[in-house]
């Protein structure tokens, strides 16, 4: 019970850090909108409205995708330039829960982004999503944003090792949009690189979206979907643990 | 208690069978690596086998220069790095071994701007890092408001740290690493930069804690403020203890005489080479005071330099000359320039 209010507190309040910065504010209302634009403006010129439907959906999980894996990669970095990452890995709180309820805090502004795009979508392309099955398309919506905190939860870990992790978040970005399949069917991608999109879990998640949007059953798709996102926490518990103790001996905490 | 240079050690405190602090042999090297094609790599040991003890209730002192393996040593003491060889205890806890359990018994506050939320208000700060801490649901709104209290921040605690002076973020910090209500405290140089009236109250803080029985390890460059508050000072230098004792026996240690101040004007570096090796002579440090320098010469017990010190000064413009009692400051001046000490 006590561990469940700390993750609340903690959530709130790093909620609330990301909400009062005007300019990172500014950048994610802005940047999931024009992923979006840019997504339907090539799928609309030819005009098919499935292919749109397609796109519309896979832009709204691009926004979290972008939002989470950019900032997870950087969220040790800043903690590192306010000088509060060596307090927190000093705190007797086990590391993975202290960026758990940041990872968190972060999804939540996914989430925005999420119901931004759809809302964009409609407003400027006038494309009203036809969903088969509301309620299961809003767990896979919150399954995407689930599993992708959880991923950016896995980045945070791991970047507190190295002190240019941050350009990993950068990284992932674009070859994120294509391997999930946000915007491309996985089946144009080359075989080899499929086994990438299978581990990652939005890609499973926008198949659930896509399956609840068109009336068909989303379970398989979420259920992997969530082992995948399990997966992600359990590899980031057992490695918060050993990458720290990794940073305490080579003295990688505090480098800014 | 071993020292890096049984010679210079001198008489401390009795310590209980269960020393607060406990470092043995502790040793830290830092390895870098540079360059892609042809790396490089370069080993720095930072801290050479440092040894010391500290009593539960006693506010202990670490001194020396920037590099000298202050911060290094804290850190290892407080589990965020792990030592390169020796080991330590916090209340008989291991810090490598039993982490967890010396995190949640020891505050630790380090000075300048950094460590707390700038978007946050003090308030939020504090519920923030009591969460971290374990601080108990129940106690955390009357412990931060008595923190709060004691450091002088309440009716402030509303407003964002980004708005907070100096002297308030240093306050905050002090109430941040009390939350949890540490047995042993650890403060790296809290005082820096913070105006003469904030560090003033800085420092009754500090004795307040000692007061109510906390163990503090206090570094600082502060020389009266280690001679305020500190019951025993260990000065590092180059990663190596070089002194340890009361602030009083560390003053008799170094210069048992007087000390001779000179004031000149554009003194040279081979008239300073001069005097160095003049007999009786220990130490000659200048002072930069604007146009003027202020020469600083200690010397050893019953030697008089004053006649031959002048008589070496005689191609310089010299203005007063006075003598005065040693303080703490020309014992850690002489401690750490000494060479091959």
């Amino acid at each position: 019970m006590i561990r469940l209010r700390q993750l609340a507190v903690c959530y709130w309040l790093q909620l609330k850090i990301l909400l009062f910065s005007p300019f990172e504010g500014f950048l994610a209302v802005v940047f999931p909108l024009m992923f979006a634009t840019a997504a339907m403006l090539v799928y609309e010129v030819g005009g098919d409205p499935e292919a749109i439907l397609y796109a519309a959906i896979g832009a709204a999980a691009m926004g979290i995708w972008t939002s989470q894996t950019v900032s997870a990669s950087t969220l040790v970095q800043r903690e590192r330039w306010a000088g509060t990452l060596e307090l927190v890995v000093a705190a007797p709180t086990r590391f993975s829960l202290v960026l758990l309820p940041i990872t968190f805090a972060m999804a939540t502004i996914g989430l925005y982004s999420v119901v931004a795009t759809i809302l964009w979508n409609w407003w400027l392309f006038d494309v009203r999503l036809q969903v088969e099955n509301w309620p299961l398309f809003v767990l896979s919506i919150l399954m995407a944003t689930v599993t992708i905190a959880l991923f950016g939860f896995l980045l945070s870990v791991t970047a507190v090792r190295y002190r240019t992790s941050w350009a990993l978040g950068a990284a992932l970005e674009y070859p994120g949009w294509l391997l999930c399949g946000f915007v491309v069917p996985l089946d144009l991608l080359p075989a080899a690189v499929l086994p990438l999109s299978w581990i990652l879990a939005p890609t499973w998640a926008v198949e659930g979206m896509r399956a609840s949007a068109a009336g068909e059953s989303p379970w398989l798709d979420l259920a992997i979907c969530g082992l995948v996102g399990l997966g992600y926490a359990a590899l980031a518990a057992y490695l918060g643990v050993r990458l720290i103790d990794s940073a305490r001996r080579d003295a990688t905490l505090a480098l800014t | 208690m071993p020292s890096r240079d049984p010679g210079r050690t001198v008489a401390r405190v009795p310590l209980t069978d269960t020393p607060a602090v406990q470092a043995r042999d502790l040793r830290r090297t830092f390895r870098s690596r540079s360059g892609i094609w042809r790396q490089t790599r370069s080993e720095v040991e930072a801290v050479k086998g440092v040894s010391f003890e500290i009593a539960p209730g006693e506010l202990f002192g670490l001194l020396g220069p920037n590099g000298a393996g202050k911060t290094t040593t804290i850190k290892m003491l407080i589990t965020l790095l792990i030592p390169t060889s020796g080991s330590a205890s916090v209340l008989g806890r291991d810090v490598v071994t039993d982490v967890r359990e010396v995190r949640s018994r020891i505050g630790y506050v380090f000075g300048g701007d950094r460590g707390l939320y700038e978007r946050l208000t003090g308030l939020d700060n504090l519920r923030y890092f009591s969460e971290l801490y374990g601080v108990p649901p129940r106690e955390q709104r009357a412990r931060i408001g008595s923190l709060l209290e004691l450091v002088g921040l309440t009716g402030r605690e509303g407003e964002k740290v980004e708005g907070y002076s100096r002297g308030m973020r240093q306050r905050l910090h002090i109430a941040r690493g009390l939350l949890h209500d540490p047995d042993v405290f650890f403060l790296d140089e809290p005082s820096i930069g913070i105006d003469p009236v904030g560090a003033r109250e800085l420092r009754a803080t500090i004795a307040g804690l000692r007061d109510q029985g906390k163990t503090v390890l206090l570094t600082t460059h502060y020389m009266f403020e280690a001679d305020e508050l500190c019951d025993r000072i260990a000065v590092i230098r180059s990663g190596e203890i070089v002194a340890e004792g009361t602030p009083d026996e560390l003053k008799e240690l170094v210069s048992a005489g007087r000390v001779l101040e000179v004031e000149t004007y554009g003194v040279h570096d081979h008239v300073l080479d001069r005097l160095r090796v003049v007999p009786g002579v220990r130490s000659v440090v200048v002072e930069e005071r604007g146009q003027l320098q202020v020469l600083v010469v200690a010397s050893e017990p019953g030697a008089e330099v004053t006649q031959p010190v002048l008589g070496g000064l005689d191609e310089t413009r010299v203005g007063r000359v006075s003598h005065r009692d040693p303080t703490l400051e020309d014992a850690y001046v002489e401690l750490v320039t000494r060479t091959g000490a």
